[in-house]
């Protein structure tokens, strides 16, 4: 199926996206003239591809289910924002707030992810083959975020129980944010990653990062931590 | 000025003899103003823990309320309608802007988004099972969506919150409209608070958090900043759900003249305000008593403000904060608004504060009446807690059946106003019909000071 956005609305695309059920025949979407609109390929449930030949507005697949999404250019605020399972890659950069609070699934970032990249995320894998910027996995609460290029300040504030890898270098780490080890078990698991994300880099090379646990309970001697 | 000389009292005889003074004479005790027996304790707490004190409830202090305003009626110049006779209707279309599928309520008295976390499951139960026997919603809370209240509602409204608990396009699908939080009138800029001994091992995986933690959501959505990146966010929600259902909007009353048109702008089918009376599960005292302003001037804000766009009744109104009887919901309407929605009159009803059990609310250093403990999970009535012994000393068939009573005798006392009033329809009531009984209450809600035709504030 081929959707010309020029002469379809997004709204009759998604539609259409959302009509599709396990015994749909479309199985495989193209998707020309995205012309940066907003809430393309929103909401989707099932394991179908979707190709997007563009650049794409706020919350591109937003809340994605099972599907496969490719943005062939660059994304806007909010990519694949609550995803709950499925993968959403982009071939060019990302604007704020990627994978914000996503679940499940799987966010490859072949160029660059502005500031807030993870924020609040709850399970998403996101793998970003540049470098993210400020504020990046802020009270990230599970998932993994990996940077193969660097991570602007303040990565990691507030963070739960999410894991965060980064190969160069962290502008600082946000409050309760700190080094972790790496051992036999993670590099193997991140090495997974890398290569289901299609990226190649050696999983050794990445430094981890988590929570201190400290601010988990209010304790008075730690409130200049907030 | 007088000229003439005030003749001086005379001394007491030498002979009398002046008594030897009291020990202690009670009489002669002088409280502080500044420093009353409760701001005393209060200080000394803060100097031995050391933080700011967490409840919940809402505000305790003296606010103006609707109870500074009454009704007219009817008389020569006004014909009543018949009590017992003639109709009285109150049913209220929420979400006709944009909505495929808007909700009909048939009583304007909606329940207010509570967490499962804050509230047991079966406090949640009783609530839903009340609002669909009455014709109206109930709305879910920080945490997301239990199957028990989804089965329990018969229409439900999801909240979307800055935490994004549980958030899951399934449940969004599933809900009738979607409420997107952006703060509460018990703590307008501030995000959730689930305190450690509220986290059962449930209530974490809801929240993908780990069990016994602090939980403090965020106060901030984290895909959006803004009122233009909101249109751009209600946009999504409506294209995940196919523009079937209403979106609301969910405002603490701060400043209610700009944030009520920015919603308006931003494509909501529904604004939802609450006034500082709001209640909570747990919120930092200080937040509760002094950010945000009452229902009452927050009402009337944004009523002016949905009228100067030619929006009011357009987008719908729904007004929360302090609501507690069918007079402050007939008020609340005819002062502009399209419904209410109730949270601890709600819980009142099902028993909190009421002195059954004393020995528990002692236990929490509290009496009934007095109780605002809900951030501790031991609820002593069973409502806010996630303890079973406790949850069990509230039955959700009979909790429902407590709030379904409350909400009938809500809205009788509503069609018995409005049709002293001569209105056939609750939603005719309108500000012509009521005084207010005090200087601050007639500026506030721009209804005339009885007796007067004076609105202080208006030229
Ligand atoms: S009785 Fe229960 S619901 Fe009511 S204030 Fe106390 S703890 Fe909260």
């Amino acid at each position: 199926m081929a959707v010309d956005l020029d002469t379809t609305s997004v709204r009759a695309l998604n539609e259409s996206l959302h009509r599709i059920t396990p015994s749909s025949n479309e199985r495989h979407w193209r998707i020309v003239n995205p012309r940066g609109k907003h809430a393309i390929a929103a909401g989707l449930t099932q394991p179908i591809d979707v190709e997007i030949d563009g650049h794409v507005g706020y919350y591109c697949a937003g809340m994605n289910q099972n599907a496969r999404i490719t943005v062939r250019g660059q994304a806007g605020k909010g990519l694949g924002e609550n995803i709950m399972s499925g993968e959403i890659r982009v071939t060019g950069n990302v604007s704020e707030c990627a994978g914000a609070s996503g679940h499940g699934g799987l966010i490859v970032i072949e160029g660059d992810a502005a500031g807030r990249c993870g924020i609040s995320m709850k399970g998403v894998d996101i793998v970003v083959k540049g470098s993210v910027g400020h504020m990046s996995a802020f009270m990230a609460q599970a998932g993994r975020l990996v940077v193969c290029g660097d991570a602007d300040h303040s990565l990691g504030d507030s963070i739960y129980e999410a894991a965060l890898y980064v190969r160069g270098s962290v502008g600082s780490l946000g409050a309760d944010c700190v080094e972790k080890d790496m051992d036999a078990t993670e590099i193997e698991a991140l090495g997974q990653l890398l290569k289901d994300a299609g990226v190649d880099a050696s999983a050794r090379e990445f430094r981890r990062y988590g929570s201190a646990r400290k601010l988990y309970n209010f304790h008075i001697d730690h409130a200049d931590a907030y | 000025m007088p000229t003439k000389a005030v003749p001086r009292k005379q001394a007491a005889p030498a002979a009398a003899k002046a008594e030897a003074p009291l020990p202690f004479d009670a009489r002669k005790l002088r409280p502080s103003h500044t420093f009353p027996e409760d701001i005393i304790a209060e200080i000394q707490r803060m100097a031995d823990e050391g933080l700011y004190y967490i409840r919940g409830f809402g505000a305790k202090r003296k606010l103006p309320t609707f109870d500074d305003l009454v009704f007219l009626g009817a008389s020569a110049t006004r014909y009543p309608l018949e009590g017992y006779r003639e109709r009285c209707a109150t049913n209220v279309v929420l979400g006709d802007r944009f909505a495929k599928k808007p909700i009909e309520l048939k009583t304007p008295i909606t329940i207010a988004g509570m967490s499962f976390g804050a509230l047991g499951s079966h406090a949640k139960e009783a609530l839903g099972r009340a609002a669909t026997a009455m014709g109206t919603t109930t709305t879910t809370g920080d945490g997301g969506m239990t199957q028990e209240e989804r089965q329990s509602s018969k229409t439900l409204v999801y909240q979307v919150l800055p935490s994004r608990y549980g958030m899951n396009p399934d449940d969004l699908r599933k809900a009738d409209a979607i409420e997107v939080v952006i703060g509460q009138g018990a703590k307008p800029g501030g995000g959730g608070m689930l305190l450690g001994q509220k986290i059962t091992e449930r209530v974490a995986k809801m929240r993908t958090l780990p069990v016994g933690i602090d939980q403090r959501s965020a106060s901030r959505h984290p895909d959006w900043t803004g009122m233009d990146d909101l249109e751009i966010k209600i946009n999504e929600l409506r294209e995940i759900t196919d523009w079937e259902k209403p979106i609301y909007v969910k405002i603490g009353a701060s400043r209610p003249q700009y944030d009520v048109p920015m919603c308006v702008k931003a494509g909501a089918d529904v604004i939802v305000l609450d006034g500082m009376q709001g209640g909570t599960a747990a919120t930092q005292d200080v937040f509760i008593e002094h950010v945000g302003i009452p229902t009452l001037p927050a009402l009337k804000l944004a009523v002016e403000a949905l009228k100067s766009m030619d929006m009011h009744r357009k987008v719908q109104l729904i007004v929360s904060g302090g609501i507690r009887t069918g007079a402050d919901v007939a008020k609340a309407i005819a002062m502009g608004a399209d419904a209410v929605s109730i949270g601890m009159g709600a819980l009142i009803a099902l028993g909190c504060n009421k002195p059954v059990h004393e020995e528990d609310y002692e236990a929490l250093g509290t009496r009934p009446g007095f109780c605002h403990h809900c951030q501790t999970g031991r609820c002593p009535v069973g409502i806010t807690t996630q303890r079973p012994e406790l949850e069990a000393r509230l039955d959700p068939e009979r909790g429902a059946r407590l709030v379904r009573n409350y909400l009938t005798a809500l809205t009788l006392e509503l069609q018995t106003v409005a049709r002293a009033n001569g209105k056939s329809h609750v939603l005719h009531l309108e500000p012509e019909d009521m005084a207010a009984l005090t200087i601050e209450a007639a500026a506030m809600a721009g209804v005339p000071l009885a007796g007067t035709n004076w609105v202080p504030g208006r030229v």
